[in-house]
């Protein structure tokens, strides 16, 4: 039987604050166990929250960059539960009066059409702490850091309207991009400032009748989500073509054998109690300080990307990609702007510069590659005063260590070659050594030109300036 | 034994003179705490206490004088955080738990110079009326030790009427200073929802908590009031409202001012009437001192109770959670993380604890939350309301604090209900979040009562000045066990 | 109940606490016959702004502070039994 997955997705983020959401503790990744602490975070009686206000303008800053509308009152509310992780046995949320309803995020697929998919809310919530392992450890213990208490995160809740494990991938891409330009949050999914949890049922095709479903929690990579979505379609589809009834339940995804199996069963017990935080007054916002946060947005990937296919005559794959991350985009807006040409610059960039990245497995941010140096290095191919191959290497060199393109064309000495006695003289020692190309080249062969140009390039160590080469070849052997 | 000199006032005067000194004082504290019978005190903190005796002294000799409790002994509640030292409320839960911080009123009592000299005894975590549910043991009434103090700061009520302290700590939750004041004959505090910091107070219900000052006289709590109360950016339900001297209402007049007084209180059910004689006799005092009265209504007050109850114990349900046996305080051993939890908490805490929990967790759960919980927050709305309502046609409102005088210790236990229905005179107020105070108004059978003063929120001020002008009229404030009524 | 809020009861308590809670039960049932209709639940009794903090760190408890409460501790955590991943206690 066939059946359609009916996905949505939670999506916890952490903000990029300074200090706690509601004790002055500092944020930081990384350090020892219990470090980053205090009395509000660790839940010591007698101690109380107080909001940070960051936290909120971030959170208020995504809900409009997802064109959501930030309600005027919010509540936090106590969900209460007994975790070692969480220090006061209740979690401070947000339950029925969430900050943010409403709003969507465009996601755009190979090959078919843009669509966008809407949210249901973004609430403001802490992270709670988590269980760390060392050699202290002992089997029948679990050690509890409670660093991470206390972070402030967002919970971001899309309508179930995500049909696949391509799109809930792409949702998540489209997501990210959103959180870092608008500066909410770094969203590294290693650091696990990105979480996500599944919420998936099956329907079968051609049906309106939603299937039972299931949650698969804590997924901190695009490609454990795509894995558990995959995973869980199949045991749910198995289930039901066995006759089977799917059970409401939260799942765990086993990511080395690509399964996922039942964690707990929802029961009765899952009875969070949740009521407003008697420490805390409702989070009242002045409309005016709204549209402060409104009208300091940047421009977010979405518009950018349909500018830059405009305005900028890019491709709309390379226009997706320069756009993935700001600092991509702003520094390919600069590059061109200094360049002048917008095409030439992506064509570079989203080719070498991309594949020189990824063999160092860095990214545009942490290299020391400049937009005015790179233009400046694409002004020397232009003028021919440097080949595209040994651009390449002055590139490498500028992404690894940065530099004055031109020097460093001098000092490696790879200024092109287009002196015509030098380039003459290559031409005929390549051709005197293959006299069965030049009659491969009259009988039409045109291929073979690609070959001797290949061999003059090696006599002169990739210098040569490739259209004065092609030029005296094909003069000599129709001579 | 040092002579005992009584108020914070006259000890204030006796330090200025150079009469006594600060050591002195808190070694007669510490000396009177360790002879009285009254279980009033958990701990005493003697070498620090002398210690900081020691450098209030010192700095008196350089003429920096801090505040009006400068050097001056006090007693604070089990329930207030002081670094380093236990903050147990009274609760086998949270046995050799030390507070690494200080609560904003410890701070500011330090900084005014103030002599914490030990932590007064308890209803396990504030929930009791009586000082019984305690893990150190039952506090006993000064004036008569087979009776209970009240509660729950019992301990801070007794150690002042047993002329331990001068002034003593406690909070008030539904009652939990007045009614102990009222019990144990002397003035107690609860003030406006807001003005004291929460921080470092051990939660019980959080909307509606409120530390304050016991004292013998108005005039030294709200000299004590004014050293703790004030905007603290750490409890995000503490009000901006400067704080004014307080002092400045005690001009022993009280003419002009319009007395409410609540038909639904003046009831003869449920209350003892030689209760009612004494309030309405010190009602009369009031007069004579220039008020004025008049019959308001309070329509909601037979509903206080059980709102109270309501929202008083789903916010204690989960504001006891944190007591799991992790990171401070008793574990007990169990198997997995589960057994762990169940039996530290089961162990750890007392039954009147352990009803309330249950109580607070069942009106929250799902499919209760309507019709008790929200029920309950919008009751208190009418009862906020009525209290509006009333302020529109008087300054303050004058009640009996508590229906009878102190009650045999053990006499209650049996009855929870019977035990709850102590503080329905206490409870309107807390649920409105004004502010009210108690002061002792007779003696009957030996066994002296209170009468509460009730003003709106922020109003202190009229608080103070009318129990100041009833106790310059009256001596009952003056009165100490064992002299004979 | 006993179960949500993490105790356990012996017989003889149960059923004193049940016969306790239920006495408290039948005397705020009378709240059910007020008439709140449009009357706003009360969570706070304050007129207060919300209350924000600037977004500055400061450091909070040493780490042997932070833990010398602690029932048990090592390598600067809490220890407690072995916790299955994901599950609720």
């Amino acid at each position: 039987m066939s059946f359609e997955p009916v996905i949505g997705l939670e999506v916890h983020v952490h903000l990029k604050t300074a200090s706690k959401l509601f004790c002055r503790c500092p944020v930081r990744y990384g350090t020892d166990p219990n470090h980053q602490v205090c009395p509000v975070c660790l839940a010591l009686p007698g101690a109380l929250p107080v909001l940070n206000r960051r936290a909120v303008e971030l959170a208020v800053r995504m809900g409009l960059a997802v064109g959501g509308s930030v309600n005027p009152r919010s509540v936090f509310a106590r969900k209460n539960y007994f975790y070692p992780d969480l220090p006061k046995g209740y979690q401070i949320s947000q339950f029925e009066e969430p900050l943010v309803s409403g709003g969507a995020v465009p996601v755009a697929l190979d090959g078919a059409e843009p669509r966008e998919i809407r949210l249901t809310r973004i609430h403001m919530e802490e992270d709670a702490g988590k269980s760390v392992h060392g050699e202290w450890e002992r089997a029948d213990e679990s050690h509890m850091d409670l660093n991470r208490a206390g972070v402030p995160l967002i919970e971001i809740v899309s309508e179930p309207e995500i049909r696949s494990s391509a799109e809930a991938s792409a949702f998540l891409r489209s997501l990210r991009a959103i959180l870092r330009y608008a500066g909410v949050s770094d969203a590294d999914m290693e650091k696990g400032q990105m979480r996500c949890d599944v919420n998936l049922s099956l329907r079968r095709e051609g049906s309106d009748t939603l299937g039972t479903r299931t949650e698969t929690k804590n997924l901190n990579s695009f490609r454990s989500v795509e894995g558990a979505i995959a995973a869980e379609m199949a045991r749910q589809a198995e289930v039901l073509d066995e006759g089977g009834e799917v059970v409401q339940a939260t799942m765990l995804f086993d990511a080395e054998r690509g399964t996922t199996h039942v964690m707990r069963i929802k029961e009765n017990s899952d009875d969070y109690r949740y009521f407003p935080d008697p420490d805390l007054i409702p989070l009242d916002l002045d409309p005016e300080w709204i549209h402060e946060v409104r009208a300091a947005l940047p421009e977010l990937p979405e518009s950018r990307r349909a500018r830059f296919e405009s305005e900028l005559g890019l491709s709309a794959g390379d226009a997706r990609t320069l756009t993935e991350s700001r600092t991509l985009a702003d520094f390919f807006e600069a590059a061109s702007a200094a360049h002048g040409s917008a095409r030439t610059v992506a064509n570079w960039l989203v080719r070498d510069v991309a594949s020189i990245l990824k063999e160092r497995e860095g990214s545009i941010e942490d290299s020391a590659l400049e937009a005015d140096a790179f233009a400046a290095l694409l002004g020397l191919v232009d003028e021919a005063r440097v080949t595209a191959r040994s651009a390449r290497e002055i590139l490498e060199v500028l992404v690894e260590q940065g530099g004055d393109p031109e020097a460093l064309v001098r000092e490696r000495g790879l200024e092109a070659v287009s002196d015509a006695g030098v380039l003459e003289s290559a031409a005929d020692a390549v051709l005197a050594e293959n006299p069965e190309m030049i009659e491969r080249w009259r009988g039409g062969d045109k291929k073979v030109l690609n070959f001797l140009m290949g061999q003059v390039m090696r006599q002169t160590a990739g210098k040569a300036d490739p259209a004065a080469v092609r030029e005296i070849l094909a003069r000599k052997m129709e001579s | 034994m040092t002579e005992s000199l009584g108020t914070a006032s006259e000890m204030r005067e006796a330090l200025a003179s150079g009469r006594t000194s600060s050591v002195e004082l808190v070694e007669g504290s510490l000396e009177r705490a360790q002879a009285s019978a009254s279980n009033a005190f958990v701990g005493l903190r003697a070498e620090a206490a002398r210690a900081e005796a020691a450098g209030a002294d010192a700095r008196r000799a350089n003429g920096d004088v801090r505040s009006a409790l400068d050097g001056i002994p006090v007693a604070l509640k089990d329930n207030i955080a002081v670094a380093g030292e236990p903050c147990g409320c009274a609760s086998r839960i949270l046995e050799g738990y030390a507070s690494p911080y200080d609560s904003t009123a410890a701070a500011r009592l330090r900084a005014a110079g103030a002599i914490v000299v030990g932590r007064t005894n308890m209803d396990e975590f504030a929930m009791g009326s009586s000082t019984e549910n305690s893990a150190a043991g039952p506090a006993r009434n000064p004036w008569d030790p087979e009776r209970a103090p009240g509660g729950s700061s019992g301990g801070s009520a007794a150690s002042v009427a047993a002329g331990i302290v001068p002034v003593a700590f406690g909070s008030d939750t539904g009652g939990s200073i007045r009614q102990p004041a009222s019990l144990c004959g002397v003035t107690g505090v609860k003030p406006t929802y807001g003005r004291v910091s929460r921080y470092g107070l051990v939660a019980f219900a959080s909307s509606l908590d409120q530390i304050g000052p016991f004292a013998r006289t108005s005039a030294d709590a709200a000299a004590a009031l004014e050293v703790i109360a004030g905007h603290d950016p750490r409890d995000s339900t503490s009000l901006p409202d400067p704080v004014p001297p307080y002092a400045d209402a005690l001009d022993g007049d009280a003419s002009g001012l319009v007395i409410g007084l609540p038909r639904e209180y003046f009831v003869e059910e449920g209350v003892d009437p030689e209760v009612l004689a004494c309030v309405r006799e010190a009602v009369t005092e009031l007069e004579k001192a220039g008020a004025s009265t008049r019959e308001i209504s309070l329509p909601h007050t037979a509903h206080a109770i059980a709102t109270y109850y309501l929202v008083a114990n789903a916010e204690a349900s989960s504001n006891l959670s944190r007591f799991d046996g992790v990171r401070f305080g008793l574990r007990a051993d169990g198997r997995g993380l589960s057994e762990l939890y169940r039996k530290t908490r089961s162990e750890g805490f007392g039954p009147e604890v352990k009803r309330r929990i249950l109580l607070g967790t069942y009106v929250l759960s799902a499919g209760y939350y309507d019709a008790y919980y929200r029920k309950a927050q919008q009751v208190r709305t009418l009862i906020r309301r009525d209290f509006e309502q009333a302020f529109a046609q008087c300054d303050l409102i004058a009640t009996p604090t508590a229906p009878e005088a102190a009650f045999r210790i053990g006499e209650r236990s049996d009855d929870p209900l019977r035990m709850y229905l102590s503080d329905v005179y206490t409870v309107s107020a807390s649920l409105a979040g004004i502010c009210g105070l108690s002061t002792p108004c007779g003696l009957p059978g030996g066994l002296p009562v209170g009468l509460q003063l009730l003003a709106p929120a922020l109003g202190e001020p009229v608080l103070f000045r009318a129990a100041d002008a009833y106790e310059r009229r009256t001596d009952w404030h003056a009165r100490r066990p064992g002299e004979g009524s | 109940m006993a179960e949500l809020a993490r105790l356990s009861l012996g017989d003889a308590e149960i059923e004193g606490l049940t016969s306790d809670l239920d006495t408290i039960l039948d005397y705020v049932e009378a709240l059910r016959g007020v008439d709140t209709t449009d009357v706003e639940p009360t969570a706070h009794a304050l007129p207060l702004a919300t209350p924000f903090r600037d977004d500055v760190a400061e450091a909070g408890l040493d780490p042997e502070s932070a833990l010398r409460n602690a029932p048990a501790a090592s390598g600067d955590t809490f220890v407690v039994p072995k916790v299955i991943e994901g599950g609720e206690a």
